[in-house]
C-alpha cells in the first residue's frame, strides 16, 4: 500500500453491498475513493466454482471449515474466522457468520431481494413496541427504483399492502414441486407469488441473462445475479477513482482535536503492519455488528465511549431474523420423473406476509421460502434414509439401492424468516480482555429473544405443518416443544444482523441522523446493516443498498456544499 | 488448517439454518439442504484451535485424485493414506454390502466409494476414530459369532450380522456401537456413490447444465403432481 500524502476524498470499510453500493454513487459523482477490505480479492468470472460436479472433487461438494455451505459455496468465512474469535455472555446463544473476501456476504447470500414496505418504517406508531425509523418509505422510493434499474431484479406485480412492487424482468415459471406447494397455499389463504430474486432474466448493463443452472451461491461467471464485485466495484473501478485495498484489517476510525474522522487505520495481514490512511470522510460498511466494533475500539479524548457513541447505543438494539424450518416428505413425488429442474438459484415462488397481527398473539410477521426439487446428487445424498417415512428403515443390499433412487428429489422444505423486534437483552460489546490475532478488542455477543418471537416461530411451525398435510404430504421430525424454543433458530444464525449503529431522529437516542451521519462527527457515515431501526418480514439487502445509495448522494451534495 | 467434520453443499434461500437429523449430513432426496443442524453442531464445538495445515488437505486430496486417476490408467492399487490394508480391504467389503451392484449400475467399489472414505478420514480427521472403533467392533461381533473376521465370512454370515444393526429401531441395546456405526457408514458410502459418475447417471440427473431459456418443468413432471402451467 503507497503512502499517499493527500487525503482521499472518501474511505470505505467494507465491500459487500453497502460499501460497494456507497463506492459506486460516490465515484460515479467524481469523488476520489478507498476502499478497504479485510479478505482477499475475488472475480466471479475467474474464480467461481460454477458448473462443477461434486465427482470433479475428492471432497463432492462437502463443507470446509471457511466454506461452510460446501467447498462450491463462493463465500470465504463462516462461523468461525481462524485467528479472529468473538465471545458470548454466560447463557447466550449467538452465532456471527463473518465473510473474509472481496464483495462480502453478496457472495454468500440468496438474492432474495425484497423492499420494506411503507408500514415496516413506523411500527412503533402502529403496534407501539420497537422505534419508528426516522425516514419513511416514500424517501427510499427513488432509491429503490435506481437499485432494481442499476442491478436488476425480477418479480411480479402483485399490489399488494405492504409489498411494494419494483421495476421487475420477467420472473421465471414456478417448478413443478413449486406449483404444487402453490395449489395448496392458494387453498389455505396464503398469499404465494413469484420470487423476487436480483437475478436477471434480460440483458442489463452489459450483463448476460440467467443460464438457469441453479447455483448462485457458487458466484456467478457471466454475473447474472447481484454480487457486488462484478457488478458494482468493477464498474466503479472503470472511473478510475476507486482504489481497493484487500487484505486490510480496519482497526481503529481516527479523528482529530475537534473530533472529526481523518482516516482509518487497519493491519495489512500480508505484513502484519499497522497502516493508516487518511480520507475527508469515512464510512463504515463492515456489516452492522464489525462496524460497530471499529466504533467502540475507537475511542478518544473527544469520544471517551468510542465513536458515535455519546448515546452510548452503538452496539446496541442487535437483531436477526427470526428462522425455523419444516421439511416434508411427499410420497406422490416418489419415483422422480427425471428432469432438469434447476432454474435459477433459489425458489421461483415464495410467500409474503399474508395475516393481520392484530388477530394473532403475537406482533410481526415473516415470509415463507420453499425449497426442493431434484438437486445435483452431492455429499450427504442419501444421509439419514433409516429416517425416512415410509422407508424399511434401513438395510442394505440391492433393495436399500432402490430405495435411494426411489426417495430421490420426494422431499420439499419451507423456511420462515420474520421480524425480531429489538429489545434491550439482545447487543454486542467489546469484550475485556480477549483481542483478535491482530490485537484488536474482539466483540462479546447478549442475546434473548422474547415471547414474540417464539410465538412467531410457532405459528411458523405449525403452518407449515399444515401446508404440508395439505400437499399430502407428512412432516418430518415432531413439532418442536416450548423448551426447544419451537425450533427457532439462533440469534446470528439467519444471517441477517441488523442495528448496533442505528440511525434516529434524536442524538440522545441514536447513533445517525437521518442521513446516516453520526450526530457526533458530521464526516463518518454507515452504510451497512447497522443504521436499520428495525427488521422487517423482509430480507435486508435490497434495503442497504438503497440506503446506501442515498446515504451517498447526501454526502456528495455535502461535499459540494463545502460542508464536510 | 484441519475441517471439522463436513456438511453437505447448501443453496442459500436466505441463508441461515435448516431442520436437523443426525449423522454424516443428511441430505436424503437431494435438495441441496441438510437436513441437520449444522448450526446446532458448529455452537457445540469449542473454538478449536485447528492444528493441521491447509496443504496437507490439499496434498491428501491431490494423492486421491491421482492415485484414482492411476489405477484407472494402469491398474496400480489405491495406497489407503489412512486405512492399514486390513481395514482397507473390510471398508471395500462392507461398501459393497451396503450398494452392490445391480442391472442399472455398479457397487459402491466400482464408483471408487473405499477411496472417497479413505480421502474423508485425511481430510476430516474428527471422523477417524468412529471409523476405526466401528470396523474393529464389526470384526469383534463377528469373531464372537462365527470365530472369523468378518471379510472371512459367507454371506449368509455377513448378513446376519448386519441384519442385527442395519435397523436402528429394531436393534437390540447391546449391538448399539454396532447401529451407531453402521447407520453412519451407510450414510457415508451413500454420499460417496451417489454423487459418484456412476451414480449421477444412475439417478438419471439431467442439471448443472447452461441453458438458454427456462420454461418450466416437462408435462410428465407437472402430470405426475396433477399440476399445470395454465
Amino acid at each position: 500500500m503507497p503512502q499517499r500524502q493527500t487525503p482521499y476524498d472518501v474511505c470505505i470499510v467494507g465491500s459487500g453491498a453497502g460499501g460497494a453500493m456507497t463506492a459506486h454513487a460516490l465515484t460515479q459523482a467524481g469523488a476520489n475513493v478507498i476502499m478497504l477490505e479485510a479478505g482477499a480479492w475475488w472475480d466471479n468470472t475467474k474464480d467461481s466454482a460454477m458448473l462443477k460436479f461434486p465427482y470433479d472433487s475428492p471432497r463432492r461438494g462437502a463443507s470446509t471449515t471457511e466454506r461452510p455451505f460446501g467447498e462450491f459455496d463462493a463465500c470465504i468465512g463462516g462461523w468461525q474466522v481462524e485467528g479472529e474469535p468473538y465471545t458470548k455472555a454466560d447463557g447466550t446463544k449467538f452465532d456471527w457468520w463473518r465473510a473474509r473476501m472481496l464483495g462480502g456476504r453478496t457472495n454468500h447470500w440468496g438474492r432474495i431481494s425484497l423492499r420494506f414496505g411503507p408500514d415496516d418504517f413506523r411500527r412503533k406508531s402502529l403496534d407501539g413496541l420497537g422505534d419508528d425509523w426516522p425516514i419513511s418509505y416514500n424517501d427510499l422510493a427513488p432509491y429503490y427504483d435506481k437499485v432494481d434499474q442499476l442491478i436488476g431484479i425480477f418479480g411480479s406485480r402483485e399490489n399488494l399492502p405492504n409489498h411494494p412492487d419494483g421495476i421487475f424482468h420477467q420472473a421465471p415459471k414456478p417448478r413443478c414441486y413449486e406449483l404444487h406447494v402453490k395449489r395448496a397455499a392458494d387453498k389455505m389463504g396464503i398469499w404465494c407469488i413469484p420470487a423476487r430474486l436480483s437475478v436477471i432474466t434480460q440483458p442489463l448493463n452489459g450483463r448476460a441473462p440467467c443460464h438457469y443452472c441453479g447455483q448462485c451461491n457458487r458466484g456467478c461467471m457471466t454475473n447474472s445475479n447481484f454480487s457486488s464485485p462484478n457488478v458494482l466495484l468493477f464498474p466503479a473501478q472503470k472511473t478510475g477513482r476507486l482504489t481497493i485495498t484487500v487484505n486490510a484489517m480496519a482497526r481503529e476510525v481516527a479523528t482529530d482535536a475537534r473530533g472529526l474522522a481523518t482516516g482509518v487505520h487497519y493491519i495489512d495481514k500480508a505484513t502484519g503492519k499497522d497502516e493508516f490512511v487518511a480520507a475527508k470522510v469515512v464510512v463504515l460498511a463492515a456489516s452492522a455488528c464489525e462496524s460497530a466494533r471499529i466504533l467502540l475500539n475507537s475511542r478518544s479524548a473527544r469520544h471517551p465511549q468510542g465513536l458515535a457513541n455519546s448515546s452510548g447505543v452503538v452496539g446496541k438494539y442487535l437483531t436477526d431474523t427470526t428462522g425455523t424450518d419444516v421439511a416434508g416428505f411427499f410420497p406422490q413425488l416418489m419415483d422422480h420423473v427425471p428432469h432438469n429442474c434447476d432454474g435459477v438459484g433459489g425458489g421461483h415462488i415464495y410467500m409474503p406476509w399474508w395475516l393481520d397481527n392484530k388477530k394473532l398473539n403475537f406482533p410481526r410477521g415473516y415470509h415463507i421460502e420453499v425449497w426442493g426439487g431434484l438437486g445435483v446428487p452431492s455429499y450427504g445424498f442419501g444421509g439419514g434414509i433409516d429416517g425416512m417415512p415410509q422407508s424399511r428403515g434401513g438395510g442394505y443390499g440391492k433393495a436399500l439401492k432402490d430405495e435411494y433412487r426411489r426417495y430421490y428429489g420426494s422431499t420439499i422444505g419451507f423456511s420462515g424468516r420474520g421480524e425480531q423486534i429489538p429489545n434491550a437483552d439482545s447487543y454486542c460489546e467489546l469484550d475485556p480482555t480477549v483481542k483478535d490475532r491482530y490485537g484488536i478488542p474482539v466483540l462479546r455477543f447478549h442475546w434473548k429473544w422474547q415471547d414474540h418471537e417464539y410465538q412467531q416461530v410457532r405459528h411458523m411451525q405449525e403452518t407449515f405443518r399444515a401446508l404440508i398435510r395439505e400437499m399430502g404430504g407428512e412432516p418430518m421430525g415432531d413439532m418442536p416443544t416450548r423448551e426447544r424454543g419451537y425450533g427457532i433458530a439462533n440469534g446470528g444464525a439467519i444471517i441477517h444482523e441488523l442495528g448496533c449503529v442505528r440511525m434516529g431522529a434524536t442524538a440522545g437516542a441514536s447513533a445517525l441522523n437521518a442521513n446516516c451521519q453520526a450526530w457526533d462527527c458530521k464526516n463518518l457515515f454507515v452504510t451497512d446493516g447497522g443504521p436499520f431501526v428495525s427488521q422487517a418480514d423482509k430480507n435486508p439487502t435490497w434495503t442497504i443498498l438503497a440506503l446506501a445509495w442515498r446515504t451517498a448522494d447526501y454526502i456528495t451534495q455535502q461535499r459540494k456544499a463545502g460542508a464536510l | 488448517m484441519r475441517d471439522k467434520e463436513p456438511q453437505p453443499e447448501r443453496s442459500t434461500g436466505s441463508t441461515g439454518s435448516t431442520g436437523g437429523t443426525r449423522g454424516t449430513g443428511g441430505d436424503v432426496t437431494g435438495t441441496g439442504f441438510a437436513r441437520r443442524d449444522v448450526l446446532r453442531i458448529l455452537a457445540a464445538a469449542p473454538l478449536a484451535v485447528f492444528t493441521i495445515a491447509c496443504e496437507d488437505v490439499d496434498r491428501a486430496a491431490q494423492h486421491a485424485s491421482d492415485s484414482l486417476a492411476q489405477a484407472a490408467k494402469d491398474g496400480v492399487p489405491y495406497t489407503p493414506q489412512f486405512y492399514t490394508a486390513e481395514e482397507f480391504a473390510l471398508a471395500r467389503v462392507l461398501a459393497d454390502l451396503v450398494i452392490p451392484a445391480d442391472e442399472r449400475s455398479g457397487s459402491a467399489s466400482d464408483a471408487g466409494v473405499p477411496e472417497f472414505l479413505d480421502f474423508l478420514m485425511t481430510a476430516y480427521p474428527d471422523m477417524q476414530e468412529p471409523m476405526r472403533t466401528g470396523l474393529a467392533w464389526m470384526n469383534t461381533a463377528s469373531q464372537s459369532r462365527f470365530q472369523k473376521a468378518f471379510v472371512d465370512c459367507a454371506p449368509e454370515e455377513q448378513a446376519r450380522l448386519l441384519d442385527e444393526i442395519a435397523y436402528p429401531k429394531r436393534a437390540a441395546a447391546s449391538v448399539k456401537d454396532g447401529v451407531t456405526f453402521f447407520s453412519r457408514f451407510r450414510d457415508l458410502t451413500a454420499s460417496g456413490f451417489w454423487s459418484s459418475r456412476i451414480g449421477v447417471k444412475d439417478l438419471q440427473y439431467m442439471g448443472n447444465v447452461p441453458q438458454t431459456a427456462w420454461n418450466g418443468c416437462p408435462p410428465d413432471a407437472l402430470a405426475k403432481l396433477g399440476v399445470s402451467y395454465t
